[in-house]
């Protein structure tokens, strides 16, 4: 039915399955829809947020895309800027999961804010010393690189190239792609960092806080190496997922073993100073404010499993397979070691976010346990189903993956 | 560790062993700044009447308490065992975690007097500030506030009521502040030489037991400026260098030892404490 639209010389589900598909994703979707309208209506207090965790699982989940989506702006430097060609092959992918995480997380901003109304002040009233005012300008200019970025793609579509205009002007952008890419990587840098520079300057969060160079503490340089050591080796996965999802190879392993090797490069470059960081703020800086290390960790919610399992398990096991290329090479352990390290990201974020702010500073004040209720997830998840619906319709009808018709049509290649 | 100084800079001394732990300072908080009370129905959204409850005042972690007091404990079993009230304002901190941290400087320490402002139209309600903030001084107003029938003819005229979605903590009353020195303007004197006692906060006026001192710090006419150097004051969280302009008093060494953490002796996760 809708055969003409799709890309050249591919072949897609019937347009009955299709709708299905998009009815499921469309179930969860508007789950979350009821919970955000329930938040904007009624208030935050609908959420399991309260006064001791004024951040909580939306945070999480937005620091969380937004590194996991860091494939976007450090393939695009490499290969934009840096010219390896190899990347190509699966760069349009990294900046459509780029940009669902980007667009993704300002959504789930508009809800976490408690007057969305007012979400532009950050643009009216800017406090120059917030980083989190360089948050809220970073991710909406790159959000705004991460369109210009996509709509190129768009404009690629089998049909809309037909016409001689739009034809010429995909083109155009194509080439002045490295323009945006080197935009694209300058913004993401900095926010990327300023993410970890909203914790390490809490100098009332003895958990969080850190010393560092100039105006920027150490966290700001962690986040953005932990980004780039994790973004690259998602759309990996999301690629791979998809090609269970759709059963045709649609990225040559030899791509993803190098976006494998990028990622794990960065990653050890990431550990290294991660647990010189996590050593010097343990027996440095903890008992300068009369702390211990044992203090900052509690129960099962904020344990010390949950460190190691970042630093070691998550960490330093994947950062070896990554680099180590006899294990990089072998589709399932590259897979392994890719969830291993998202995963790793994942818990840094959470733990930077809410076990920040549970560790009670005050001697005479207890830790709080805090548990996101339904509505919280529902919205993510309502996120999530977002990323599907962008994602099935680019893949239906977009020409995403430049080999698909050569790894699974063409036969002898 | 930049502290932020002001020819006069108000703050308090709260002398811990007079403080029976009654919480008429919070009721007078309360009251003075209209802040509003929790309560379960809300009858103007009936979207809310058909879903959840909103949370009623027993929820601690969701009450709007710019002050609230803290029962401290000494860990010991009877006949040792002692317990002390700590009531929490705002510290008005010297260099406060939270006013660099709000993207939209909604919040500042930038008036005479050294009080941490905080604009209601301003704050887009991020929370930031509340991550920032290790005394746990500001709240969030989690639901539109709601003052149950009659009670609204008791608002302050003297304090704009918040609405849903922004964050707000104690500002020392200061409405009173900007009446008291009217007050001295009319009168002929100089409105930056308040005289010990012509402003203070409600919760000072009202603490039965005069455990709460009120006044100018760096003013050597005011009890404060006396009481603060007093051999056993000290502030919460020193270490951290946050610079509180809050102080604390007590004769007992362990009550003084609770108010900073000592490598692992600050006895974290005691079970005896409560919030308001």
């Amino acid at each position: 039915m809708d055969s003409k639209l799709f890309p050249e010389g591919t072949q897609r589900c019937s347009f009955g399955q299709f709708l299905i598909w998009l009815a499921v994703i469309l179930g969860f979707f508007g789950w979350g829809l009821y919970a955000a309208v329930l938040v904007l209506y009624n208030g935050i207090g609908t959420t399991g947020l309260d006064n001791y965790f004024g951040f909580g699982a939306w945070i999480t989940f937005d620091l969380a895309v937004i590194a996991l989506g860091a494939g976007a702006f450090f393939t695009g430097l490499l290969k934009y800027i840096l010219k390896i060609k190899q990347l190509e092959k699966i760069i349009n992918l990294t900046v459509i999961v780029g940009f669902i995480c980007y667009s993704g997380a300002m959504l789930v901003l508009t809800l976490d804010i408690g007057q969305p109304g007012r979400a532009w002040f950050g643009y009216w009233h800017p406090n120059v010393h917030s980083m989190l005012t360089e948050v809220i300008f970073c991710i909406t200019c790159y959000c705004t690189v991460l369109i210009i970025e996509f709509v190129p793609l768009v404009l690629e579509q089998k049909q809309l190239n037909k016409i001689p205009f739009i034809h010429a002007l995909a083109h155009n952008m194509h080439i002045n792609m490295a323009l945006f890419a080197g935009l694209g990587a300058f913004l993401s840098t900095f926010h990327q960092g300023s993410l970890g520079g909203m914790y390490g300057v809490l100098i009332g969060r003895p958990y969080a806080f850190r010393e560092g160079f100039f105006i920027w503490p150490w966290t700001f340089f962690l986040f953005v190496l932990s980004a780039v050591g994790s973004g690259p080796v998602f759309t990996v996965l999301v690629a791979t997922f998809m090609e269970k999802l759709t059963g045709k190879k649609l990225v040559d392993f030899k791509t993803k073993a190098l976006m494998g090797k990028i990622a794990g490069s960065m990653l050890c470059v990431y550990m290294f100073f991660k647990i010189l960081d996590t050593w010097a703020w343990a027996t440095g800086y903890l008992p300068s404010v009369g702390l211990t290390f044992d203090q900052m960790f509690y129960g099962v919610a904020y344990g010390k499993w949950l460190m190691w399992a970042e630093l070691g398990l998550c960490g330093v096991v994947p950062a070896i397979m990554l680099v180590t290329p006899s294990i990089r090479n072998n589709p399932a352990l590259l897979y392994t070691a890719a969830l291993l390290d998202c995963f790793g990201i994942c818990i840094n974020r959470y733990v930077f976010t809410v076990q920040t702010i549970a560790f009670p500073a005050m001697p005479f004040d207890s830790w709080q346990v805090y548990y996101p209720n339904w509505v919280e997830y529902a919205s993510s998840i309502m996120i999530v189903a977002y990323g599907f619906l962008v994602l099935s319709l680019s893949y239906r009808y977009l020409p995403v993956f430049p080999l698909e018709t050569k790894l699974n049509y063409q036969s002898g290649e | 560790m930049q502290t932020k100084e002001f020819k006069i800079k108000w703050g308090m001394v709260i002398d811990i062993d007079k403080c029976t732990g009654c919480g008429a300072c919070m009721v007078g908080c309360q009251v003075e700044n209209n802040i509003a009370p929790m309560t379960k129905k809300d009858p103007y959204n009936y979207v809310q009447a058909l879903t959840t409850d909103r949370d009623d005042a027993a929820n601690k972690l969701r009450t709007l308490t710019w002050l609230t007091v803290y029962e401290l404990s000494n860990g010991k079993t009877f006949p040792e065992h002692e317990v002390a009230y700590l009531p929490r304002p705002c510290m008005q901190c010297g260099n406060p975690a939270c006013v660099p941290v709000c993207p939209v400087i909604a919040t500042d320490k930038n008036e005479e007097g050294g009080i941490v402002s905080q604009i209601y139209p301003r704050c887009i309600g991020c929370r930031y500030c509340m991550a920032a903030c290790p005394y746990h001084a500001r709240y969030f107003n989690w639901w539109d506030p709601l003052w149950p029938e009659g009670m609204d003819k008791g608002l302050c005229p003297n304090a704009s009521p918040r609405p849903r979605g922004v964050v707000e903590k104690c500002s020392f009353c200061h409405s009173r502040y900007l009446k008291a020195k009217d007050k001295v303007r009319a009168e002929g004197g100089d409105p930056m030489n308040l005289p010990d006692g012509a402003y203070t906060t409600a919760c000072a006026d009202i603490c039965p037991t005069k455990a709460i001192t009120f006044g100018d710090l760096n003013n050597p006419e005011h009890k404060v400026h006396d009481l603060a150097k007093s051999k056993n004051a000290f502030r919460l969280l020193e270490k951290l260098g946050l610079a509180p302009q809050v102080y604390y008093m007590s004769e007992r060494e362990w009550v003084r030892k609770q108010g900073d953490n000592y490598n692992g002796n600050g006895g974290h996760g005691a079970p005896a404490t409560n919030h308001g």
